[in-house]
């Protein structure tokens, strides 16, 4: 069984900074982490290869930094780690993004699952997942909680939808995207900390992945931020001021006056 | 303050703290209310390697010495001392084999316990013999190719849960404290069984039971080290593990203080944070300067038993004397700061005080410990003249 | 051609969801800044009420009905709507971020090679440039991000239910219902649904709760949890909770708001002894109105709030408590 787990490195709280001239996002800096839905999918991962047998491998696509993250991944027991590191793949979107990995899949040469974690925490989008399932043409599950089984080339899982819980089958290959009610993500093992500091993380360009140039970056991305700003609370915040009494009857007021309550 | 560790240390220490705030310390409430012992923590302690760290590297160890234990200890303490007990208490346990047993001994026990899969305890003192060791009734005597044991061991950590055992047992009365051997006990063997579980003021997931030996049969090779060496393998052990002990009051101290700031700096009365009043700040400087001085001491200590040093007892005892001492002042302090709600069993400060107090108590009072020190104080003086 | 805005009218066991005459009326304004039409799609087998839409404002339906439609299967859902837009090229497409939503628009952005903004909480047309302008959050909602997508078509949004309106039904409108064949071979369904499992939890459910009452570590202990429960009771709210109860195992981790717990974006959000971390507020700060109880005035939660009571939630909330059951009697 090979299984490819997608991960990004992303801030854990990030100090926020806008350019005032061109409104943009000045880098988000911070303490760098796996992003924490990716933790469950690797450790998803992991628990298939120790099941089934065979190899579990992280990729990531982002600056040089994102090896911690691999690093990090491999101290949990993955077999292998890539990263995707390029200029020319900055700035993407995720339609670029998922083309990206897609051929990042294609040269690890097909694994029968590959597992993302739902949503990330700086772009909140969920949509690499389902996009790389559409670039490759693969069968895609969302929100899945629950691997039931995977057997002659079928996999029987749980997904999470809004209205309750869904049983289903798919064929491998596949691609999902995994939820925390999933598992509880292990701990790193000292033997795997130690062996991460040592172990070799190969660099994936843009030629090594055979990219379409006009399908990356700025480029290849068909959605573009304008602007960024931070939210604006309407109207602001009220403190109430007085007694107890006071404040609790200003408060009844103000919300029937807005009609939430 | 700096205190210079390697990387492998830098390592154990952080993953240590990880395991201590992501799974015990969401736990450690409820196992303290229920005196359950931890053993989904053992568990996650085992898959994070974390029992490899005493071991050696040929027994599928990691071959860490007593600093990386104390920082273990430490990191888990500050969290929960009962938890934290129940894996320095399994580090005690297998001292005995790892320094006096044989090859095969070392083998047959050594790997599993690397490996978290079977647990260990120690088993020396009955209710005749705590601070008097050598008043040890337990018996174990030579019938052909097996020892027979005979008796009780009270208080034992890890007692019931642990699957191996090393006990102290005469085998020559006449001897005196010349008469006591080392044994290797399994659970499970014909013989041995459990007493009560005991109810404790504190460190209350930690397990503590009798271990009952009535005509226990062991096979001779269980023996460990020579006949007649029961006693000095104890001391030297607990000598050795000692500043472990020192490193779980400097643990459990580290976490009241923080929980003291932390509740300091949000409770308002009189329109200002507590932590303003001068009071409170000279109570939150004197717990963080005798808690660093304390932790201090451990880890020079650890370093001077890493290092191969032969005789390090007065050193271990003051280590565990001046931390426990100071465990115990920095949680009644710590309580003392969060005031009435400090005395409420939602808050973590009143169980942080129940647990520090037992340090002061076991693996040698501190009264004993005074009493060794000033022994070897006046031995140097009288050398010198 | 007229050119058409179109919204994705899903439903779910033969009847339309909410959120689809909420995407109606905030389509509606969407096309009248474009000059366009506004067009809904639906996908299923004898969906009732799809002329109800038309009053909300929609121009036209284009409906499909098949029993292979019935299920969100999206493998076919993907491409049946793939095969709409490559057929009748709207302008742009807005759809619910359901869990369908966010599951197959995406594959369906994909295919087309076009643009997806998620999770938008207000949509707008470039007065000059005539572009869908498409503000979501980001950073757990800290940040606001207004995307375009200039050259590919269609534009395509998602939207979580509740962010907007629903507005006044006028009856007298006129439209048209388009029923569009529904080819079923030319769909492979890889994907087989087993069995579908209803929640009975049988109490809100945190994510589709217009109100939330949420406790934090000022509660000090397990059992004053009641407290906030009861509120949340005489409100018809669903409980939630910050991280530090569930740590300290006084709640349930179902109930955690925050990074590493659900998300959520209420109506009204009452936090009551929570101090604001980051983590906590990227679970909720974008809800309409969060209401702070705290009695600590530096709390970051006072940054977020829209209405702040410094002051001790154990006399505050219990007051609250009174004062709306009285309301109520």
């Amino acid at each position: 069984m090979k299984v490819a787990v997608c991960i990004k490195q992303v801030p854990e709280t990030p100090t926020l900074e806008i350019d005032p001239q061109t409104n943009t996002l000045i880098r988000a800096r911070g303490k760098m982490i796996i992003n924490p839905f990716d933790m469950y999918a690797l450790e998803e991962g992991i628990r298939l290869k120790e099941q089934y047998g065979g190899q579990a491998t992280a990729i990531s696509m982002g600056p040089p930094e994102a090896q911690e993250a691999l690093r990090e991944a491999i101290a949990f027991g993955i077999d292998n780690a890539i990263i995707l590191s390029d200029p020319i793949l900055d700035d993407c979107d995720t339609l670029a993004t998922s083309y990206v990995l897609a051929k990042a899949i294609d040269k690890l040469g097909q694994p029968d699952i590959i597992i993302c974690g739902r949503q990330t925490t700086d772009g909140d989008t969920g949509q690499v997942a389902p996009q790389l399932a559409e670039w490759l043409g693969l069968p895609f599950a969302s929100y899945v909680s629950k691997i039931e089984e995977v057997r002659e080339g079928r996999m029987r899982l749980q997904r999470m939808v809004d209205s309750g819980h869904q049983v289903i089958e798919m064929p491998l290959p596949a691609v999902i995207s995994v939820v925390k009610e999933i598992n509880l993500p292990r701990l790193p093992s000292l033997r795997g900390l130690m062996q991460s500091k040592k172990a070799p993380i190969p660099t994936w360009s843009a030629r090594d992945l055979a990219v379409d140039a006009s399908k990356v970056g700025l480029v290849g991305s068909a959605t573009k931020v304008k602007m960024v700003f931070f939210p604006q609370r309407e109207g602001g915040s009220e403190l109430l001021q007085g007694s107890p009494e006071s404040q609790v009857d200003q408060l009844l007021e103000k919300l029937r006056e807005a009609k939430v309550i | 303050m700096e205190y210079f560790l390697n990387e492998q240390q830098k390592t154990i220490k952080s993953l240590a703290r990880r395991i201590a705030e992501e799974r015990i310390l969401p736990a450690r409430a409820e196992l303290d209310e229920k005196e359950e012992f931890p053993w989904e923590i053992i568990k996650a302690l085992a898959d994070a390697d974390m029992f490899r760290v005493f071991i050696a590297e040929e027994y599928e160890g990691l071959g860490g010495g007593c600093f990386d234990l104390c920082l273990v200890i430490e990191e888990l303490s500050r969290a929960c001392g009962g938890i934290a007990i129940s894996y320095a208490a399994d580090a005690l346990g297998c001292l005995p084999l790892i320094h006096h047993g044989t090859e095969e001994q070392k083998e047959k026990y050594l790997p599993d316990v690397a490996s978290g899969a079977r647990l260990t305890a120690f088993a020396l003192t009955e209710s005749t013999a705590g601070s008097d060791a050598s008043k040890i009734r337990t018996s174990a005597t030579l019938e052909g190719s097996h020892y027979l044991l005979n008796g009780t061991k009270q208080f034992i950590t890890n007692g019931g849960e642990a699957e191996i055992y090393t006990v102290i047992a005469m085998t020559d009365p006449a001897k005196g404290s010349r008469g006591s051997s080392a044994f290797v006990v399994e659970k499970n063997t014909l013989g041995f069984s459990f007493g009560k579980k005991e109810k404790k003021m504190g460190i209350r997931s930690s397990a503590t039971r009798e271990l009952v030996f009535r005509d226990c049969r062991i096979p001779q090779e269980n023996l460990i080290g020579r006949e007649g060496q029961g006693f000095i393998i104890a001391v030297r052990m607990i000598d050795r593990s000692r500043p472990g002990v020192a490193a779980q009051a400097v643990g459990i101290a580290q976490g009241a203080l923080e929980a003291a700031v932390d509740y300091a700096r949000q409770r308002v009365q009189f329109d200002h944070p507590i932590s303003s009043f001068q009071a409170v700040q000279h109570m939150l400087a004197n717990m963080a300067t005798e808690l660093e001085a304390a932790r201090a001491l451990v880890y020079a200590v650890a370093k001077t038993v890493d290092s191969g040093a032969k005789d390090y007892a007065e050193e271990a005892a003051m280590a565990k004397v001046f931390a426990s001492d100071v465990a115990m002042k920095v949680t009644e302090d710590a309580m003392q700061i969060f005031g009435g709600v400090g005395y409420m069993r939602d808050y973590p400060v009143e169980k942080m005080m129940r647990d520090a107090k037992i340090t002061q108590i076991y693996e040698g009072t501190n009264q004993v410990l005074r009493n060794a020190i000033a022994l070897e104080v006046l031995k140097r003086k009288a050398r010198r003249e | 051609m007229k050119s058409e805005v179109w919204i994705f009218a899903e439903q779910q066991d033969s009847k339309i969801k909410s959120v689809a005459y909420e995407l109606v009326s905030e389509g509606r304004k969407l096309a009248n800044g474009l000059g366009a039409a506004l067009c809904a799609v639906c996908l299923g087998h004898q969906v009732q009420g799809i002329e109800q839409l038309i009053p909300y404002g929609a121009d036209k339906v284009y409906l499909l009905d098949d029993p292979a439609l019935a299920d969100h299967d999206e493998d076919i859902y993907t491409r049946t709507l793939a095969d709409l837009v490559r057929r009748y090229k709207p302008e742009i497409i807005l759809a619910g971020a359901t869990s369908l939503g966010q599951s197959f628009i995406p594959r369906v952005a994909a295919l087309l090679q076009t643009g997806l903004a998620a999770n938008c909480t207000s949509l707008e047309i470039d007065p000059e440039s005539k572009i869908l302008l498409q503000t979501r959050p980001a950073y757990g909602g800290s940040l606001m991000a207004t995307m375009i997508c200039p050259e590919k078509r269609p534009q395509m949004s998602t939207i979580r239910p509740h962010v907007f309106k629903r507005h006044r039904v006028d009856e007298s409108r006129q439209g048209q219902i388009v029923h569009v064949d529904f080819d079923k071979g030319s769909v492979t369904s890889r994907t087989k649904v087993i069995q579908m499992i209803d929640d009975l939890t049988g109490k809100v459910k945190l994510e589709e709760a217009d109100i939330i009452v949420c406790g934090g570590r000022g509660l000090g202990a397990a059992e004053n949890f009641r407290i906030v429960t009861e509120l949340a009771e005489v409100l018809g709210a669903a409980l939630g909770s910050s991280r530090p109860p569930v740590d300290d195992g006084w709640i349930p981790y179902s109930h955690q708001i925050g990074q590493t717990g659900k998300t959520v974006s209420p109506k009204v959000y009452f936090a009551c002894g929570i101090s604001g971390a980051p983590q906590h507020l990227a679970g909720m700060q974008t809800s309409d109105v969060v209401v702070a109880i705290n009695e600590d005035p530096r709390a970051p939660i006072f940054e977020v709030a829209t209405y702040g009571i410094v002051g001790d939630l154990f006399k505050v909330v219990p007051l609250l408590i009174t004062k709306l059951r009285q309301a109520r009697a």
